[in-house]
């Protein structure tokens, strides 16, 4: 049977050259950065190369901005707690509803245990949000606004620059979470503005377990772990050296890969996209049709549910991811969904197909066919009919 | 996740479809999770002689429909009145925990058909 990988959102296959690099750094140049002896000074040199590559890819000022942590959630509750917390005593954030919940659920807990005040920002039908909200939110103790660079289940791209540029007017610091644009586009912090922004290494071809948060010089932030004073007291800990020198491998290669390996998603998705709203009826494209990720396709078909879909597409040896794994009882449609106000019957037909390096048109051609078959297969029982209820 | 008989009933669900002349037929649906299932019987001689079932759900669903209609045919309208949702998880050979609310609807869904079919009797 044919296997085709079709989540990278949620990770990715490390690459041979990424996995040679972690191998070294813990067979071989083992030594602890801090240590003053010769095994430790190696090391340490070798943690400023990969800081080095990770400022390329994202076009860092310095490498002494990027700060190493043990995931893109890590750097997420980092850049937030870092900055509520910094002592300015401003207590209000700015973020949207579409966020991953290393976001959300930060925020929540600020507001339930730390006393802030946190401004969800709607977004329209492609789960987009307006610059405009951004401005309009913006109080005297806002302390942060964060804004993802692209949304984890239906691809849709933020207009991030307009965003930062009001923020910098107004004097408010921005985070974006770029975990899943890091890599398919071609990220410049500079010239987007912004003051931090997450990436993570597992979603570029990168081992798991590690993250960085890229901080502009000069901005005020906390740590929010303590200990031995590693990346310059930021993020205390040993640092995960295979882990971090694998990143700056990944980050290396997909500085490299840009922008070829973008278009050749893009073609593979779009092929995808239009394949399957070609031959399924009743079906339809979530998030905006071109400000989207390249490897991301998201499509709901009416009258069939996301998870039957999910494991029939799984016996045939497809790997794909729904927007409502309704795997606890109460579990609600996806967040995401729900706040660009896709119906809960259309959210819960919902399936993510997310492309990577060895996608090939070949893996394209053979999922349009398989899930059009699977769509009426299940269609045919469904006591929705094809085109489905309004509601549920 | 599924045990291998779960698997095949998702694969090859028995019976599915709707009783074109159904005497009785019966549909619930679960608004948290929002699983729907709907079964319709035929009836003669006070027992199931034909049964189908419908619905939009998860795999555990599909399976569990596609079971209860294997259990019910040809049993009498008290035997089937016994079989509960629970009966079906345990010939299924189990089911998640988390399946077992939701998405296990097949006998309530056929006791509702029967009790459809009574009330056309009596009416």
């Amino acid at each position: 049977m044919r296997r085709v990988y079709l989540d990278n959102a949620a990770t990715t296959r490390v690459a041979p050259e990424v996995v040679e690099v972690v191998v070294a750094y813990m067979q071989d140049k083992y030594g602890n950065p801090s240590s003053v002896h010769e095994f430790g000074r190696t090391v340490r040199r070798s943690l400023q190369t990969a800081r080095q590559q990770v400022a390329e890819l994202i076009n860092a000022n310095c490498p002494g901005e990027i700060y190493f942590t043990g995931s893109g959630t890590e750097a997420d509750n980092l850049a937030i707690k870092g900055i509520v917390l910094n002592g300015e005593g401003k207590r209000h954030i700015i973020t949207s509803a579409v966020e991953h919940h290393a976001i959300l659920h930060t925020c929540e807990d600020l507001e339930e245990n730390h006393g802030c005040r946190v401004t969800y920002l709607p977004v329209n039908g492609y789960g987009m949000v307006d610059p405009a909200s951004v401005r309009e939110a913006i109080a005297d103790d806002t302390a942060l606004v964060s804004i993802m660079y692209a949304n984890n289940e239906v691809g849709t791209i933020q207009p991030i620059r307009e965003i930062a540029a009001i923020c910098r007017e107004k004097g408010v610091l921005m985070h974006t979470d770029a975990v899943q644009g890091v890599g398919q586009l071609p990220i410049d912090v500079q010239a987007d503005g912004v003051d931090m922004l997450t990436l993570s290494a597992h979603k570029i071809y990168g081992p798991k377990g590690v993250g960085a948060l890229y901080v502009r010089s000069g901005v005020k932030i906390r740590p929010i772990i303590h200990g031995g004073g590693q990346e310059r007291g930021l993020r205390s800990g040993t640092e995960g050296i295979p882990a971090i020198m694998g990143l700056g491998k990944a980050a290396e290669l997909a500085r490299l890969r840009l922008p070829e390996y973008g278009e050749r998603l893009t073609r593979l998705r779009d092929r995808l996209i239009t394949g399957l709203l070609e031959r399924v009826p009743y079906s339809c494209l979530n998030g905006h049709p071109v400000k989207r990720l390249p490897a991301n396709a998201n499509i709901s078909f009416s009258s069939v549910e996301g998870e039957a879909l999910l494991l029939d597409l799984d016996l045939h040896g497809i790997a794909a991811s729904s927007g409502s794994a309704c795997s606890s009882g109460s579990e609600a449609p996806s967040h995401v969904l729900t706040a660009m106000g896709v119906s809960v019957e259309e959210a819960r037909g919902s399936v993510r197909l997310t492309l990577g390096l060895e996608t090939s048109a070949e893996d394209i051609d053979y999922t349009i066919d398989t899930l059009a078959a699977v769509v009426e297969r299940l269609r045919a029982f469904s006591p929705l009919g094809e085109k489905g209820a309004q509601h549920v | 996740m599924y045990n291998d008989i779960v698997i095949d009933h998702f694969t090859n669900p028995r019976n599915t479809g709707e009783l074109a002349d159904a005497d009785g037929s019966g549909k619930v649906g679960s608004p948290t999770c929002g699983d729907i299932m709907m079964v319709t019987i035929k009836v003669a001689d006070n027992r199931i002689q034909d049964v189908k079932f419908k619905t939009f759900g998860c795999g555990a669903a599909i399976a569990s429909g596609s079971m209860l209609t294997e259990m019910v045919k040809g049993k009498t309208i008290t035997e089937a009145l016994q079989i509960t949702d629970a009966m079906v998880a345990e010939a299924l050979g189990g089911l998640p925990e988390p399946k077992l609310h939701c998405s296990n609807l097949a006998a309530s869904a056929l006791h509702e058909a029967i009790k459809d079919y009574q009330a056309k009797q009596n009416g």
